[in-house]
């Protein structure tokens, strides 16, 4: 169990990172806004807590990587680069500008990122080629990769976690941002995939299930996937597309929205009353 | 009144075809609200597939309804459309001839701040190799709508590539249109300049501004790219002194080489390609910037015009 002052400071810090979110995509301007948020305590988790990650060494061979297979979302994942400092903070008002090295999607012209994404369905196939790279080196290295309940639509994803199991790929615990809403809608509308847990399971892997915006339970859940050996590991989170934002919760209509000016003030000063609420 | 987007006239025009034959069904890849074939949706629920984010289960999907006797539109942004499903497009749908037709949306750099893996600038090159599609591109939303009422009856496979912003109107709205047609939409003696898509508008800036330098310039809207009409670009070709191709595509395989490959053989003036140079794309605040960054612009098109007539290169 992690410590309460250790659960504050991540807490604090996820409130932080979606208030960077924001601040990226502006007023008038489209922006991932809602699969972004819904990662905030998990990728704040990760980065601040779990992950083996120097921001002073990013090329460590050692460190563990992080991929965003639902690379849309990368707005939060810069936002955790630019509070450890790997990406300048004068970026954040250059994103998605000729000017500035932060990308619609990740690139490797951006420090800090592990691969191309954004074409989805392929960041699990990427963590399987290095968890097996890894092993070679007899590293013990893990790979985080998070993926969306939409893109699961994707079959490559499927072929990744044959591949997965079949080589008892222990070191890769993927995290499913089950936020039930894709580009167009809910995922029950659009595109349902029925008893996830179960299909997972049928592939071989373990299954591990929490709320994705409890911050006590995803350190342990982590802990927990880390601790499982012989095969792949599954992190099913629930979670709230837009969470944080009253007007983008549980919607489609900020997967990629624009914010009016009312609305961008509105999302700021919502995200820094919960961010007060912490204390 | 057509509205100027290409995207809506392309919905509005899935929806006519719809009404028309009973035929015609929509695929979609959970991007109907950008690709406007939730227009299709609202009218025909039962016509409509909504197939998830599986572009390439979609695409031999299509095939069956296909082998099946329907008339089945696909869609997604182009770069997926023509890239994560190239394999099924080739061997499910090309080989057995079958009336696919694939709406790749937000082609080119038209999804400006999305970057690289959303930009479709080699779609045309990977379509154009393979055997039996045909290949449009249109240059506004009138040259939409007249082409979506070519294909309930067009044979085999067909590609059409939708910008995702709004484009001047620059093709005739009271001209007969067919597959295959070269449109002239100004003539000129010194130059020929053979455009698609945004360039075409782009083309005809440049031609009116070389005229008050007093160079006349040719311009043709070259809105089926295969099968290329090859009498007719050897035809525009002649006469002129320079020959300048423009393009929303990377300079490998797009007009530029099939006008070459059309030219091959007979004299011709000098051609030279205005395209993106064998890049990626990237992100940007807004489409025109980007179409400057990659030197998509009507001066571009101007400028290589007369270093051609001076006797340079670019
Ligand atoms: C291969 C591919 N097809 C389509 C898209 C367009 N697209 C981007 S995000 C998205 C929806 C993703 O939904 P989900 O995985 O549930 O992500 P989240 O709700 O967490 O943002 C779609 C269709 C894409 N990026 N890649």
């Amino acid at each position: 169990m992690a410590k309460p002052e250790e659960i504050q400071r991540i807490k604090k810090i996820a409130w932080d990172l979606r208030a960077d979110v924001v601040k990226m995509i502006g007023v008038g301007k489209a922006g991932h806004l809602g699969g972004s948020c819904s990662l905030a305590e998990i990728v704040a988790t990760l980065y601040f807590a779990k992950m083996h990650f120097d921001p002073k060494a990013i090329h460590d061979p050692s460190r563990d990587r992080f991929l965003l297979s639902k690379g849309h979302s990368v707005l939060i994942q810069y936002a955790a680069l630019v509070e450890l400092g790997v990406i300048p903070r004068d970026e954040m008002g250059k994103v998605k500008t000729l000017a500035g090295k932060l990308q619609g999607h990740p690139d490797m012209m951006t420090p800090g990122m592990e691969a191309v994404t954004g074409s989805l369905g392929q960041g699990l196939s990427i963590s399987v080629g290095m968890a097996l790279a890894l092993r070679l080196e007899k590293s013990t290295s893990r790979v985080y990769v998070i993926m969306g309940d939409g893109e699961l639509a994707e079959g490559q994803l499927w072929e990744a976690a044959m591949a997965a199991a079949r080589y008892k790929l222990d070191s890769i615990t993927a995290i499913l941002d089950r936020n039930r809403i894709q580009a167009t809608g809910p995922t029950r509308e659009i595109f349902d995939i029925p008893n996830l847990e179960d299909k997972w399971r049928a592939f071989g892997w373990n299954v591990l299930n929490v709320d994705g915006h409890d911050v006590g339970a995803i350190l342990d859940v982590l802990d927990k996937a880390a601790e499982i050996k012989g095969a792949p590991t599954v992190i099913v989170a629930d979670t709230i597309k837009g969470k944080g934002v009253s007007f983008a919760e549980n919607t489609a209509a900020f997967h990629n929205g624009i914010m009016t000016q009312e609305q961008y003030d509105k999302a700021l000063a919502e995200i820094a009353e919960s961010g007060r609420m912490v204390e | 009144m057509t509205s100027p987007n290409l995207r809506s006239a392309y919905g509005a025009s899935l929806v006519r075809l719809g009404t028309k034959d009973k035929r015609v069904v929509a695929l979609e890849a959970d991007l109907g609200k950008s690709t406007q074939s939730a227009m299709f949706q609202a009218e025909f629920p039962d016509r409509y597939f909504q197939m998830g984010i599986a572009e390439q289960n979609m695409a031999s999907t299509a095939a069956g309804f296909a082998l099946t006797g329907m008339i089945p539109f696909i869609h997604s942004f182009a770069v997926f459309a023509t890239g994560r499903d190239y394999d099924q497009l080739r061997n499910s749908i090309c080989i057995p001839n079958l009336p696919v037709r694939i709406c790749g949306s937000s082609a080119g750099l038209s999804d400006f701040g999305d970057g690289k893996t959303h930009q479709g600038i080699e779609d045309v090159a990977l379509m154009r190799a393979l055997p039996n599609m045909t290949v449009l591109c249109p240059a506004d939303s009138i040259e939409v709508e007249k082409m979506m009422d070519c294909l309930l009856d067009w044979p085999g496979p067909v590609y059409l590539r939708i910008n995702r912003n709004d484009l001047p109107f620059v093709s005739p709205a009271d001209e007969p249109y067919s597959i295959g047609k070269v449109t002239m939409l100004r003539d000129g003696s010194h130059a020929a300049v053979f455009a698609a898509g945004v360039m075409v508008s782009r083309s005809l800036e440049a031609a009116t501004a070389l005229a008050t330098e007093g160079i006349s310039v040719r311009v043709l809207d070259v809105s089926t790219i295969k099968p290329l009409d090859r009498e007719a670009i050897i035809r525009y070709a002649g006469g002129v002194d320079a020959i300048v191709t423009a393009e929303e595509h990377s300079i490998i395989g797009g007009i530029g080489s099939a006008v070459v490959e059309a030219l091959r053989g007979v004299s011709h003036a000098p051609v030279e390609f205005v395209g993106i140079p064998d890049s990626f794309g990237i992100s940007a605040e807004g489409y025109p910037e980007l179409l400057v960054h990659f030197g998509l612009t009507s001066d571009a098109v101007a400028s290589t015009i007369k270093t051609l007539l001076k006797g340079g290169r670019k």
